[in-house]
């Protein structure tokens, strides 16, 4: 190692143990100093976490729903182009929509139809109110990627024949049967009473609220009709796309074989909407950089206010302590090691702040957990540790600035 | 006789609002290796002033200043801060310790600001408090000393870096006399083993230890004589 960096480091070292007994004799004044920035990281950090929870809980719950499906309805569900009085005109989609369409088309590796209603369920005295159904047929399970932690998804003949059969969410099972055993027992479902076949497998994404497979019921779409609603209603076509690569050949497909079946000629126009996840994810990306941007501002500012209580203490900590730079001064301290000392005393505290605003921003993060999966980010905890050390130089700098510039003699005079 | 400081027709001028204070008017002096000298003259005269440019605390208005054969007067802030960590002790009449720091911490740190390493910093600063009788007290802070123990701290804090010179403004000034007097028997032995000393007081009989008597008025040095009948301290034990 040459000299000069040998000497350079020696007076890092001791410029940081000199910093640490000045922090040490000071540790009350230290730790009130570090409020600002333990919220400033705490809010960064816990505002990464939650954002990532908020991620992996829509990754989750599109995936679950199957990444590369479409949805032909009468709605475009987002941004429509069309206004809305030529969508609610557009003729209804029917089963007989449905059956044609799943003949001739060769692309897709399952479609299913779907239509939603609300009832309230019962078993015994648990009562979920106005649940979310999805009504469909047997083949809806192969257009997502729903798994089962007990029993089955309704069987064709179950479905052709509207069998009174349910299949629950996870969240509804645990509301209706909080010590288990749905499975094989009748709830009542609008005054009808269903069989539970199958319970679905813990999605974990609140995210998506009554579209998350953990809040609803599944029941054959021919039982609703039978049931709840008039043959007549509008239903919604699921289509599974082989892969992502094939998603816009699907659609493609799907746009000439819906013309087909709705009987248009050339100059008319679509009389139905292609929906995408595409769609669900464009708008919550919105949502989440909404909210990137809200979080950022806040982290901001409260570092911005941290940064500005940390000079203001360490200009008051200079003031208070020109005594000890004009002997610091006197016995050899030169500028430089002045302007370091200072400086290094405010990242320390800086740090020493992080740190802890990192602590209570791990147990937040498992508190979040509860809701969302999510953990501390690696290159969270890297950012907040550059952040505090940054903030304490920013702002430990004109402080510390003004005490190396002290004139030794007054300095040496100041009572 | 070696020479160490030559100081020719300097000033140290303050700006107080319109008027300006020549706080030193015109001094001229040398001081020679192992001198021992006092300097005196009335509250205003310009003692601490002439003391604070000796320990390149300050620099004159005019005139020139030469450290060692160094021009003082042309140094940069940096230089300056070298010469005071490297051949000048200071010992004030506040004894201005870091009153959080222990004895040994504040003996340490003009070491620290040498660029030495541990070892030999604290090795230094032990024998630097034995030598002033405080081998018992290094782990104590200021306000567990007494004034006279603070005081030694702070002579010990001047020697530990083997300074070319030592400073002391009315080092006295804050102890009873015979406190007083065992700092002046310090002093008197630094002198004999080869130091070389310059003390500010108020006390003729403060002065009367030194070899020599630096009297100043109104900022001009007014007399400049040997001390006949030396008080030593020393001799009278
Ligand atoms: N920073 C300053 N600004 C203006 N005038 C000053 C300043 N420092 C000292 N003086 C003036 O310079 C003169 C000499 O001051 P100095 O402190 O050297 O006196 P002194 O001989 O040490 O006095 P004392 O015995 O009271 O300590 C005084 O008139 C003082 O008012
Ligand atoms: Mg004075």
């Amino acid at each position: 190692m040459n000299k000069k960096v040998s000497s350079l480091l020696f007076e890092i070292k001791e410029g940081l143990i000199i910093s640490l007994r000045a922090i040490a004799a000071n540790k009350g004044r230290s730790a009130l100093t570090t409020l600002g920035i333990v919220i400033g990281i705490w809010a960064v950090v816990t505002m990464s976490t939650a954002l990532k929870g908020i991620d992996i809980a829509f990754q989750n719950g599109v995936s679950s729903l199957g990444s590369d499906n479409l949805y032909i309805d009468k709605w475009a569900w987002f941004n429509p182009d069309t206004p809305w009085w030529e969508l609610r005109n557009r003729r209804n989609i029917s089963m007989d929509d449905y059956y044609r369409y799943k003949e001739l088309a060769k692309l897709p590796i399952a479609t299913a139809p779907s239509t939603f209603t609300r009832k309230t369920v019962k078993f015994r005295d648990n009562i979920v109110e106005s649940m979310f159904i999805t009504a469909t047929t047997s083949d809806y399970i192969k257009t997502t990627n729903l798994d089962f932690s007990d029993g089955r998804f309704f069987t064709d003949m179950e479905s052709k024949g509207g069998r009174n059969v349910i299949v629950l969410g996870s969240a509804i099972a645990e509301q209706l049967f909080p010590f288990g055993g749905a499975v094989g027992n009748y709830v009542d479902v609008g005054g009808r009473k269903m069989k539970v076949v199958g319970v679905l497998q813990k999605q974990g994404s609140w995210v998506m609220g009554d579209f998350n497979p953990d809040n609803q019921g599944y029941i054959p779409i021919e039982f609703l009709f039978k049931n709840f609603a008039s043959r007549r209603k509008s239903i919604t076509i699921n289509v599974r796309a082989p892969n992502s690569q094939m998603v816009e050949a699907v659609k493609e497909e799907a746009i000439g074989v819906m013309r087909r079946v709705r009987g248009l000629t050339y100059n008319e126009k679509n009389d139905f909407s292609i929906n995408q996840q595409e769609g669900i994810l464009s708008q919550i990306n919105k949502t989440v950089s909404v909210i990137q941007i809200g979080g950022f501002f806040i982290t901001g500012l409260s570092l911005f206010v941290g940064a500005i209580g940390i000079m203001n203490i360490m200009f008051v900590s200079v003031k208070e302590r020109t005594r000890e730079i004009g002997i610091r001064k006197a016995i050899g301290a030169k500028k430089r090691t002045i302007l370091g000392q200072f400086i290094s005393e405010a990242s320390i505290i800086c740090l020493f702040g992080g740190l802890i605003g990192l602590v209570f921003a791990v147990i937040t993060g498992m508190i979040i957990n509860q809701w969302l999966p999510t953990s501390i980010q690696f290159d969270a905890v890297v950012l907040a540790i550059l952040i505090s050390l940054a903030t304490g130089i920013i702002s430990g700098f004109a402080p510390a600035y003004q005490a190396s510039k002290l004139d030794p003699v007054d300095a040496l005079r100041y009572e | 006789m070696e020479n160490i400081i030559s100081i020719e027709h300097i000033a140290r001028i303050y700006q107080v609002g319109l008027e300006e204070v020549h706080a030193l008017a015109d001094v001229s002096l040398k001081i020679n290796r192992n001198d021992y000298v006092a300097i005196m003259g009335p509250s205003g005269s310009g003692k601490s002033t002439l003391m604070n440019i000796i320990g390149c605390l300050d620099t004159p208005s005019r005139g020139i200043y030469m450290f060692e054969n160094e021009n003082v007067s042309q140094m940069n802030d940096n230089q300056l801060a070298e010469i005071r960590n490297r051949k000048i002790g200071f010992v004030f009449q506040t004894f201005n310790l870091l009153p959080r720091s222990t004895a040994l911490h504040n003996v340490e740190l003009p070491l620290i600001y040498a660029g030495l390493p541990k070892s030999v910093r604290l090795e230094r600063a032990y024998e630097a408090l034995e030598k002033v009788g405080l081998a018992d007290r290094v782990d104590h802070k200021p306000n567990e000393l007494s004034g006279g123990q603070r005081q030694r701290v702070a002579i010990a804090r001047a020697l530990v870096t083997q300074p070319s010179i030592i400073l002391a403004d009315e080092p006295t000034g804050n102890l009873d006399s015979k406190t007083g007097n065992d700092i002046m028997a310090l002093f008197e032995e630094l002198h004999e083993t080869g130091n070389t000393i310059i003390l500010v007081t108020h006390e003729e009989e403060i002065a009367q230890h030194a070899q020599r008597i630096i009297r100043l008025r109104d900022g001009l040095i007014e007399s400049n004589e040997i001390v006949k009948e030396r008080t030593l301290v020393g001799n009278n034990e």
